[in-house]
């Protein structure tokens, strides 16, 4: 009998809302956090719109010791695993420090934080490079920040695919639950909004360059013209059932059962892409059918060619018009590493309440996609099962299966 | 001229180049006080070095900064070389 992995903490530092509660409001009301970038000028920028996080005042939530050594993302990623970890009701320095580990995906790295050193390096010489260089740029920082300000010396580490890497985090978690930690903070947050961050997010070519914010993401549309890059993320804690139950938790938001990844084939290569095989793995990875699946949280890359080839899969598994679709990220844009996990935390909320929040923006999907792409307005209904779908550029695809806990 | 710095001075250096650890008084009685116990490793004391460099002109290298094990410790090798140097 292989050991349960629940959801007992979340913690959100999203465009549209900071904290679960905050987030889950804007989703259900489509509150979008898409606006005109302003944390620096991007008026000569071909791309000018970002999910960005506002209103957040650093100081009140992190000690100043860890200030000078942290890039924007680590700071997001500290403040959302101090919330999973307080919405968990657990308290890190009560428990066995090896028995806690922390697995985060990470795609952008350090970007804001380095690109400052790097100007001082280029202005004032490379004495006036902070020590802390060494590691606020790394795509394992998060891990390793939240690992020790909670003392959590369990096994740790992290993943980078993209925009996939978020579930892939997830899913190792899980799996290191399994072999036997009892508790892991887990998940993703990214954040490149300096000049050279914008600038290789634009490089890309996925960006849109719409200036209107309602339109510049419309994944599904015939009108798809790229994605909005967004920042922050989730951190979720997970746990092993048994042992959760024994330290009498006090809300559960659900059980991950099951996870998969692949990897596209060459382009040339005349096979088909590798979501609906991740999809299938994950699927299989829980024991479920397709028919089991309520609802499925779509990767949404909003180009149209990556918009068909996901409707295909999609399409393919479940049948045309076979479950209910959904996209809530046209909200606070593409988050890359963070994507994925706070879809995870979308799909826990619509299990628990009852109600599938819609995709806000798309008005034009063409009929042979034969999505049942929820739109508009949430929809009422009792789902048990949800299915994530993250891909990542050059070839990632993740899938993540959660069901609504019952005990 | 003969400067020296005083603790004071080296306390707004360290919160300057490594902030603060919650629940550590720098304003008490810290001079004999190990840097490891108010919270600054060697990363911290590698930052300050390069900001009294960039400050005073005080040269310490690296391998040497990690021997200093409290502010007064640090102190003393500064003022001694401030106080050679003029």
């Amino acid at each position: 009998m292989s050991v349960r992995t629940l959801v007992t903490g979340l913690g959100v530092v999203a465009p549209n809302g900071l904290g679960v509660e905050r987030y889950w409001e804007a989703v259900l009301e489509g509150r979008s956090g898409i606006a005109p970038l302003t944390r620096f000028d991007v008026s000569a920028y071909p791309a000018t719109l970002a999910g960005q996080i506002q209103d957040l005042l650093i100081e009140d939530h992190l000690p100043s010791r860890l200030l000078p050594q942290t890039d924007v993302s680590t700071r997001f990623a500290l403040i959302a695993a101090e919330w999973a970890l307080g919405d968990a009701k657990v308290d890190p320095s009560t428990m066995t420090d090896y028995g806690m580990g922390v697995v985060t995906a990470n795609a952008c790295g350090g970007f804001e934080f380095t690109h400052r050193e790097f100007r001082k390096l280029w202005t004032q010489g490379s004495k006036s490079v902070s020590v802390y260089e060494s590691f606020a740029w790394f795509y394992a920082v998060n891990t390793g920040q939240i690992s020790i300000r909670h003392g959590m010396r369990g096994p740790s580490s992290a993943l980078v695919a993209e925009q996939a890497g978020g579930l892939d985090a997830i899913g190792h978690a899980r799996r290191t639950i399994r072999r036997g930690t009892p508790l892991m903070v887990t998940g993703g947050v990214d954040s490149a909004f300096d000049p050279w961050g914008w600038a290789s997010q634009i490089a890309g070519g996925g960006v849109s360059r719409s200036t209107d914010p309602q339109g510049a993401y419309l994944p599904f549309d015939r009108a798809a013209s790229g994605y909005v890059p967004g920042e922050g993320g989730a951190l979720l804690v997970l746990e092993d059932a048994e042992l959760a139950m024994a330290r009498g938790l006090p809300e559960v938001y659900g059980e991950i059962c099951g996870y998969a990844s692949t990897f596209d084939p060459p382009p040339d290569s005349g096979r088909p892409p590798g979501l609906r095989r991740a999809a299938e793995l994950a699927l299989s990875d829980a024991g479920l059918a397709p028919d089991d699946v309520d609802v499925v949280f779509a990767d949404a890359a909003g180009r149209p060619d990556l918009d068909r080839a996901e409707a295909e899969a999609i399409r393919g598994l479940f049948g045309a018009h076979g479950v209910p679709v959904t996209a809530p990220k046209t909200l606070t844009g593409r988050l890359y590493s963070g994507g994925g996990p706070l879809d995870v935390v979308t799909a826990l909320r619509t299990l628990t309440e009852g109600v599938i929040p819609p995709t806000y923006g798309p008005s034009d999907v063409p009929r042979e996609y034969g999505l049942d792409l929820v739109v508009d307005e949430p929809r009422e209904g009792r789902p048990g099962t949800a299915l994530i779908l993250a891909r990542g550029r050059w070839g990632f695809n993740a899938a993540v299966v959660v069901r609504r806990f019952t005990g | 001229m003969s400067k020296t710095i005083s603790l004071d001075d080296l306390r707004d250096l360290l919160v300057q180049c490594a902030g603060e650890v919650t629940g550590v008084d720098l304003a008490g009685d810290i001079i004999d006080t190990d840097f490891e116990e108010i919270g600054y490793d060697s990363l911290a004391l590698m930052e300050t070095g390069a900001r009294l460099e960039a400050v005073y002109g005080v040269v310490i290298p690296d391998d040497d900064i990690a021997e200093l094990k409290t502010p007064r410790d640090l102190l003393d090798r500064v003022n001694q070389t401030l106080v050679e140097a003029s």
